[in-house]
């Protein structure tokens, strides 16, 4: 059924401030999930074209509800597809991300980055469902109900595992030989 | 590692939010351009003769839902480069051409 054209518009209009708020969140997400920005952004882009093609549904459903986890479910959906048809595993190594942006002296930089590349090399290692919801918690800033919704879990068992990642990689963290 | 580490701050600090590189809006911007043309095709490539078929009627007036959708959002995706005037008003030509033929479309549909 054609929409009206005021729809249409309102629509267009819609998806594009869902484009804007959320551009960073998608990428930010495709990158800590894929750990190169090549493929972060192959992976945004297939996001947000999937998105235009079911944003009139989504938003009809959504009765008001965030957007955002509906997004960031499409492109958990593309990783898992991407790492299924191309037999890959996220990279343990990350691209740098400007993984320290506050300025610091050379010492502390270099200590500081050290003591980063760990915590996301610790993130890397986590199983799957784990290592995203503390993607989407500290990179996106997303609450349990959202991280819940993207990730199609209870709230209940959301924060469950949100606390597991955590404990796992305190005590992989602890672990570490050279600490 | 210190012994007690405040997990969460580090957390914080190492999953920082990324920025997108400014070639990616572009890359976006070909990709939407793509799904208006093949909207455009398809509208095109409809024989006016086949609007007495009611079974024809589905994939155009997909074609110009997703081409006034994509369309659309693509002239506001540009609207974030302002540098990039002229294809501001390239494709704003492109989006009224579409919405024109839709608007055509609906009324030999006789909505």
């Amino acid at each position: 059924m054609p929409l009206e054209t005021a729809d249409k518009r309102r629509l267009d209009s819609d998806f594009t401030e869902v484009y804007r708020t959320h551009l960073r969140d998608v990428y930010s997400y495709a990158y800590y999930r894929i750990g190169n920005h090549h493929d972060a952004e192959d992976l945004t882009e297939q996001t947000f074209l999937q998105a235009y093609r079911h944003f009139d549904r989504a938003q009809r459903e959504s009765n008001g509800r965030p957007l955002r986890p509906w997004l960031i479910r499409i492109a958990h959906n593309l990783a898992a597809n991407y790492y299924r048809d191309r037999s890959r595993r996220p990279q343990t190594q990350l691209e740098d991300a400007s993984v320290v942006s506050a300025p610091h002296d050379t010492e502390e930089l270099v200590e500081g980055r050290q003591e980063l590349r760990e915590v996301l090399e610790g993130v890397s290692k986590l199983p799957d469902d784990r290592r995203e919801a503390l993607i989407m918690r500290f990179a996106l800033d997303m609450d349990n109900r959202e991280i819940a919704r993207a990730l199609g879990r209870t709230e209940g068992a959301t924060k469950v595992l949100i606390h597991r990642a955590i404990k796992q990689l305190e005590q992989g963290l602890g672990e570490e030989p050279d600490a | 590692m210190p012994d007690a580490i405040d997990i969460e701050a580090l957390l914080r600090s190492a999953l920082v939010p990324v920025e997108p590189s400014d070639g990616l809006s572009d890359r976006l911007e070909r990709g939407l351009s793509d799904l208006t043309d093949m909207a455009a095709d398809e509208l095109a490539d409809w024989e006016l003769s086949a609007m007495r078929d009611p079974r024809n009627w589905a994939r155009p007036a997909a074609a110009v839902v997703v081409g006034s959708t994509a369309a659309g959002a693509l002239v506001l995706v540009r609207a974030r480069q302002q540098h990039k005037k002229r294809q501001i008003t390239g494709v704003r030509a492109l989006e009224r051409g579409i919405r024109d033929v839709a608007d055509d479309l609906q009324k030999r549909l006789g909505r």
